[in-house]
Formats: structure tokens, C-alpha cells, sequence
């Protein structure tokens, strides 16, 4: 990797690391972002870094074929639909309990 | 497109370093619109990426589907529910942060061990300019069958927000029990079952 580097070409092991970056900064606001909308925004960044992955093994690996391209065009559009239904029971959660805060959504609490 | 090797490093370089940040930025910042702003960066940041790649196609799904929809979407929601609300203190919370960076931490280290370690296969020439039409091709042969699921999905995701997000209306005016148009008359709040008024 260090002499790709050295000799200016992006290598592959470059662009898995910035997605292993953006998927733990991810999981990170998962875990602990208090307000539902931020934990939907940090949904989206793990489904990019996955994005980000996928792109770059179609280039690097699988370069006639690119079925990576095909499965990251499924995911954005899995991640378009997940987006909009989060959001709807998102706004109807709030209609409910007038409060975003995800320590007060226990309703499916046993 | 082939730009000299320097650019790409450099490009790559940039771009990176404002997804890094941004990301950081999208957990960090106190203030959600910031983070809403920032989180189209980070999109716009990786549809770069996938230009560096080779992939415009994929480059303008992600402008398009992230930064134009998901994005603004996300403002909307944020906007509808912008009530500010100071958050109850919870006990142990900074525990709870630290214990969860230092899975975080532990996961990313994890994976960069596994980049770094594996042998990567190195794969025949990218094709480049001609992507899109071969992911056109993809889409339309041997990926059928999934593309037209993708858009039955759409479709329930679709009608599946907006029955969530709907309003529950009153068919019937509760002062002269006729008949109303519907979206006329609404409940200020209603519970999540709604006990239908004997008709």
C-alpha cells in the first residue's frame, strides 16, 4: 500500500479505510445520539461507507463486470425507501409523545 | 476520464478528509441543522469518490437520491419537529459514550487489520467510460428481476409513509353529524389507535 502511495495511485486499501472511518463514526451516532432524527442520519452514513466499499471493489476487482455499481444502485435505493418510512413513523412518534428524544420511545418496551 | 495519478491522490486526499469530518461533524455537532448540512456534504463528498472510481452513474444516482431527496427530507423532518426540548440528564452517560467509543475504536481497528492483512485480488482492467452502459445492461439481463422488486418496494415505502405520516381525518363533522370532505377537519392529536366514533 505505502509504495501505491508513494507513487501517487489511490489503492484499493485507501478507500475501505475511509469507509471503515464513516461506518464506525456511524455506528458511534447509532448508539448514541439521543435525537431520532440524528440516529437516521447516522443510518445514512453507514450505508454509504458501504456504499464506498462496494464501489471500490467493483473498480479494483470486478473491473468488466462491475456488479458492484449494480448493488450500490440497489442500496440508495433501499436506503431512499428506508429513509422516507423512518421518517413517517418518526413524525407520527412525535405526534404521539410530542418529544424526539429516544430514551422516552419505550413504547415497545417489555 | 483518466486524470493524472498526483490529481487522483490529491482529490482523494480532500475527499476524504471532508467525509472524515463530516461524519464527525454529523455525530458531534449540538445543533441538528448543522448536521443535516454537514450529511449533504459527506453525500456530495462521496459521489466524488465514486467520480475518482470511474462511476458516474452511480456519482449522479447518489447527487440526485441522497443529496436531492434523502437530504431534503431530512430538513423537512427536522423542521416539523423542531421543538426545543432540553433532554433529561441520564445517569451514566458519559460511561455509556466512552464504553460504546472504545467498541467503536476496537471495530475500526478490527477492520483496518483486516484491509491491511488481506491479499487483495487483483482484477482485470476497469472498464471506465463505459459503466453506465454496462450497468444498463446489468439492470436489464441478469439483474431483472431485483430491479423490478426495487420498484414494487418503492412503491410500498411509498404508500407505506404516507399512511404513517397521514393525519387520521373525521369523515363526519362532529357539530352537525353530516358529512365532510375528508382532510377538512382535523384532530389536533391523535393516539396511535384511534377508536372509531360510532358512526
Amino acid at each position: 500500500m505505502a509504495s501505491e502511495l508513494l507513487s501517487g495511485s489511490v489503492p484499493l486499501e485507501a478507500y475501505l479505510l475511509v469507509a471503515a472511518v464513516l461506518f464506525c463514526t456511524g455506528v458511534w451516532g447509532l448508539i448514541n445520539s439521543r435525537n431520532a432524527v440524528r440516529v437516521l442520519m447516522s443510518i445514512e452514513l453507514m450505508l454509504n461507507a458501504v456504499n464506498i466499499n462496494l464501489m471500490a471493489f467493483s473498480s479494483y476487482v470486478d473491473g468488466q463486470l462491475i456488479r458492484g455499481q449494480v448493488f450500490s444502485v440497489f442500496v440508495i435505493t433501499v436506503a431512499a425507501a428506508e429513509a422516507a418510512v423512518g421518517l413517517a413513523i418518526l413524525l407520527s412518534l412525535y405526534r404521539n409523545r410530542v418529544t424526539v428524544d429516544m430514551e422516552r420511545f419505550n413504547l415497545l418496551r417489555w | 476520464m483518466t486524470i493524472a495519478a498526483s490529481t487522483q491522490l490529491i482529490s482523494f486526499l480532500v475527499l476524504s478528509a471532508v467525509i472524515v469530518l463530516g461524519a464527525l461533524g454529523v455525530v458531534l455537532l449540538s445543533n441538528i441543522v448543522y448536521s443535516a448540512f454537514l450529511l449533504g456534504g459527506v453525500f456530495l463528498a462521496v459521489a466524488g469518490l465514486y467520480l475518482l472510481l470511474n462511476a458516474s452513474f452511480v456519482a449522479a444516482a447518489q447527487v440526485l437520491v441522497y443529496v436531492g431527496a434523502v437530504n431534503v427530507l431530512i430538513l423537512f423532518a427536522i423542521m416539523l419537529v423542531n421543538k426545543r426540548e432540553d433532554l433529561a440528564p441520564i445517569p451514566g452517560i458519559a460511561v455509556r459514550r466512552l464504553l460504546s467509543g472504545g467498541v467503536c475504536a476496537g471495530l475500526f481497528v478490527l477492520l483496518t487489520r483486516v484491509v491491511l492483512t488481506t491479499p487483495w485480488a487483483q482484477g482485470p482492467e476497469p472498464i471506465g467510460e463505459g459503466a453506465t452502459i454496462r450497468i444498463g445492461e446489468h439492470l436489464f439481463t441478469d439483474y431483472l428481476l431485483p430491479f423490478e422488486l426495487a420498484s414494487v418496494l418503492l412503491l410500498m415505502a411509498m404508500i407505506g409513509a404516507i399512511v404513517l405520516a397521514r393525519r387520521d381525518v373525521q369523515a363526519v363533522d362532529p357539530g352537525t353529524g353530516e358529512a365532510v370532505d375528508q382532510g377538512l377537519i382535523e384532530k389536533a392529536r391523535t393516539p396511535l389507535l384511534v377508536d372509531q366514533p360510532p358512526a
